[in-house]
């Protein structure tokens, strides 16, 4: 019991000091957290995708599309309990920087395929009938303060023109982490244009979206799929969905692991300033510790002293900084939604914070606690200042 | 008169383990601001060097990028028929008509798909770019199944190296050369035959026409007569141009997730140099007083602790930026938003990011060292010769 007030009463003996040691664990704790919930975000749609879904394109790559026919050949494949296609359209809103995904697809199979993704019955048929309907999700709708029944116009990049959409419908995400960003319209508008203005483009879809009947299947599926098309004009390559989603989180790899170091390169520099604070703290105290092994006390205790009052700034420091996480993502969420849709703190990530602030401070105390334990008495005694 | 300025420099000597933990928090910042720098110079390098200024490309109007863009035969042919392309010898237009497709290949380390550019060139598209240089082997033949690699994707994707096969469209191509493109764009490409890759990927459109100005201050006059003329739907642009708006994005990025970094960081440095600061002033109180008893004034105690406070900073400053130098060895690929494609590019140290960042060291130091030196400052003489 002892001890432990001293340990306490120590670690507040230089307010200033340990009042600038804990805030510095505080916002090393706090950037890590936010660090490591942007590298899971970027994981999200990876997470998010459904096992018995599967994506089928051009095997050449994503900017080939494959004919529509494919649709009927692929139906018949046993395994196959529905299909839906459409295309990525890249539309941009009034300019450049208002970035959202945008596809055309088929709408009835599509919302089959994605009961993620809620609409009323009423807004849902409204969307099916409508050839120039769209839908876009809740919190872009509330970005650009869309309603039901408002025009919208996009300026297409792949598709030339200005296209414009009624909006028939606003969906909600099924579970809090699903995407509320994106903006869907009626594959055959598209499809009849391009036949007016470029034929040789019309008849065709960037992707096929196939559900299979069990998850257990999906391997087999794709490989039926793509044997069926192979040495064809338009070879396809058929993977789940989440390797799709994969397969694009990998090409940005590089900038996610150097996400990662700095993460800990963060918790390292303050994991410095930690143990710069304890070496201070232990060599004013020298003298202290010969006195209390002149005392009796032995290594053990004081090396305990010394490391537990480490223990306790880096801790306390760590608390700050996960309670301030909290408030600090949700600030994200609210101020920056268009880079973050969700930024929600795992419970994995609030473990890694307390871990990380517990490391810090065992690290910060490797050295003091050393010098306190093995200081002779003598020497510690003659020592001034 | 002045504390002469090796006090405030013997003093970090005299108590070196707290020097160097402090100084090290304050490199490691310092590398973390450098490196970002360094990343956003390399990226904005490697695409502002892709183009040349007097070279014009011309795409789809509303198309960011050659991937997205369709030019048809028709229109093309209207193009090269301006005034405005430059001649080269024998009477050869200086223009190409190129196709720009991506296609997945796996790399060779790790079997993973990225997206690489191929890039269907005519005869003029070499001469266009000065800046390529073949480095091995020798030019495809016109209307063979050959192409040529740069030489980061020879170095990292499967079947891209010298007389290796690649396939794609049907068909097997052999890789007769390899090319250099310095830091530029250029070598993360593949570049074959435009006709037989149109052939093989069913593409009967150009995605871009690049040509050369008679007269680089021509374009003006250029841009306004082609998006005017009724026969075409196309957009110029001077190619250093086109580049720059493929990084956009990119740049942002990097400049904000680096600002961001670099003041979550600094925060935590300027606490550990304030700690150590007010630990020094602490240390010395009866040093200062004696000092200030001595005749120095409350000036030179203030200046002789910011002097050691900035020494601190420059040393981190200058440790860090030694370290950061080192990642001029590093390059990072990774996918270009803009055009999908795979992009290679290292860490640019220049001039301007070294000071920028010994800069930046001085300014952590002295805002860490302010608060304590105004403390020390302001000592009471009799109070502080008193204390022990």
């Amino acid at each position: 019991m002892f001890i432990i007030k001293l340990i306490i009463r120590n670690a507040f003996r230089h307010k200033l000091r340990s009042f600038l040691t804990v805030l510095g664990v505080a916002i090393a704790i706090l950037a890590f957290g936010l660090l490591r919930t942007l590298v899971g975000l970027w994981y999200l749609g990876v997470e998010q995708s459904s096992a018995t879904r599967l994506v089928t394109r051009n095997a050449i790559s994503l900017v080939f599309s494959l004919p529509i026919s494919y649709k009927d050949r692929i139906r018949q494949i046993p395994g196959v309990k529905q299909i839906s296609y459409g295309n990525w359209f890249g539309g941009i809103y009034i300019d450049e920087k208002n970035f959202f995904p945008n596809f055309a697809v088929e709408p009835r199979s599509y919302l089959e395929l994605y009961p993620e993704f809620v609409l009323s019955p009423g807004e849902r048929d409204a969307f099916i009938h409508d050839r120039r309907g769209a839908v876009a999700g809740r919190k872009l709708a509330a970005k650009y303060r869309w309603k039901v029944g408002d025009m919208i116009t996009l300026k297409g990049t792949i598709f030339p023109g200005e296209w414009e959409f009624v909006l028939r419908g606003i969906y909600r995400g099924a579970q809090k982490s699903t995407d509320e960003t994106q903006f869907f319209f009626n594959w055959e508008y598209l499809n009849e244009t391009m036949k007016r203005t470029v034929p040789r483009r019309a008849d065709q879809a960037g992707f096929y979206m196939i559900g299979v009947t069990k998850p257990e299947l999906a391997a087999e599926v794709s490989q039926a799929v793509d044997s069926t098309f192979r040495n064809s004009l338009a070879e396809t390559l058929t993977e789940t969905e989440k390797a799709f989603q994969l397969s694009f989180v990998s090409m940005t790899e590089a900038i996610m692991i150097a996400i990662k170091i700095v993460s800990y390169v963060v918790i390292v520099i303050i994991m410095v300033v930690a143990a710069n604070t304890m070496a201070m703290t232990a060599r004013e105290r020298i003298a202290e510790y010969a006195t209390l092994k002149a005392l009796g006390f032995g290594a053990g205790h004081i090396a305990g002293i010394v490391f537990g009052e480490s223990i306790v700034i880096a801790m306390i420091g760590g608390g700050v900084g996960v309670l301030l996480t909290f408030p600090a993502a949700h600030w994200i969420e609210t101020e920056l939604s268009q880079f973050f849709p969700v930024f929600s703190v795992s419970p994995l990530t609030v473990y890694l914070d307390l871990l990380a602030a517990l490391v810090i401070g065992v690290v910060a105390s490797i050295f003091p606690t050393w010098r306190g334990a093995t200081i002779r008495i003598a020497d510690g005694l003659r020592r001034i200042g | 008169m002045g504390i002469p300025y090796y006090y405030s420099f013997r003093n970090l000597w005299t108590r070196r383990l707290t020097t160097i933990l402090t100084a090290s928090g304050m490199a490691l910042v310092v590398f973390v601001f450098a490196a970002t720098l360094m990343l956003a110079e390399g990226l904005r390098k490697t695409l502002v060097d892709t183009g040349s200024y007097d070279n014009v490309v011309v795409i789809r109007k509303s198309a960011t990028s050659e991937v997205q863009s369709g030019v048809e035969r028709q229109q093309a042919s209207v193009i090269e028929s301006q005034p405005e392309v430059a001649m080269g010898a024998a009477g050869r237009l200086l223009l190409a008509k190129e196709l720009v497709v991506l296609i997945n290949l796996p790399k060779r380390e790790t079997g993973k798909p990225a997206n690489v550019i191929i890039r269907g060139i005519g005869p003029a598209s070499m001469w266009l770019r000065p800046q390529v240089r073949l480095v091995e082997g020798r030019m495809p033949r016109q209307g063979s199944a050959e192409v040529i690699a740069g030489a980061s994707i020879a170095k990292r994707f499967k079947g891209g190296g010298l007389g290796e096969t690649l396939r794609f469209g049907m068909r097997d191509w052999t890789v007769v050369g390899v090319f250099d493109a310095g830091s530029t764009g250029f070598s993360s490409e593949i570049w074959g035959d435009v006709d037989q890759l149109m052939q093989a990927f069913r593409r009967p459109v150009y995605s871009s026409v690049l040509f050369k100005l008679r007269d680089p201050g021509e374009f003006g006059r250029f841009k306004q007569r082609i998006e005017n003329d009724p026969r075409l739907t196309v957009e110029a642009k001077r190619e250093t141009r086109y580049y720059l708006d493929q990084s956009e994005a990119m740049s942002k990025f990097l400049t904000i997730l680096g600002i961001a970094l670099t003041i979550i960081f600094s925060l935590g440095a300027i606490i550990g140099a304030m700690i150590t600061m007010f630990a020094a002033v602490a240390n010395r109180i009866v040093e200062i007083g004696t000092l200030r008893a001595l005749g120095f004034g409350q000036g030179s105690i203030l200046v002789a602790f910011i002097l050691e406070s900035l020494f601190l900073g420059l040393l981190g400053g200058l440790v860090g930026l030694f370290f950061a130098s080192f990642m001029q060895l590093v390059t990072i690929s990774t996918m270009n938003w803009q055009s999908f494609a795979e992009l290679a590019f290292s860490f640019t140290l220049t001039f301007e990011i070294a000071w920028k960042s010994l800069l930046f060291s001085l300014v952590m130091g002295f805002i860490g060292g302010v608060l304590p030196a105004f403390r020390a400052a302001r000592m009471n003489i009799v109070d502080a010769l008193r204390s022990t």
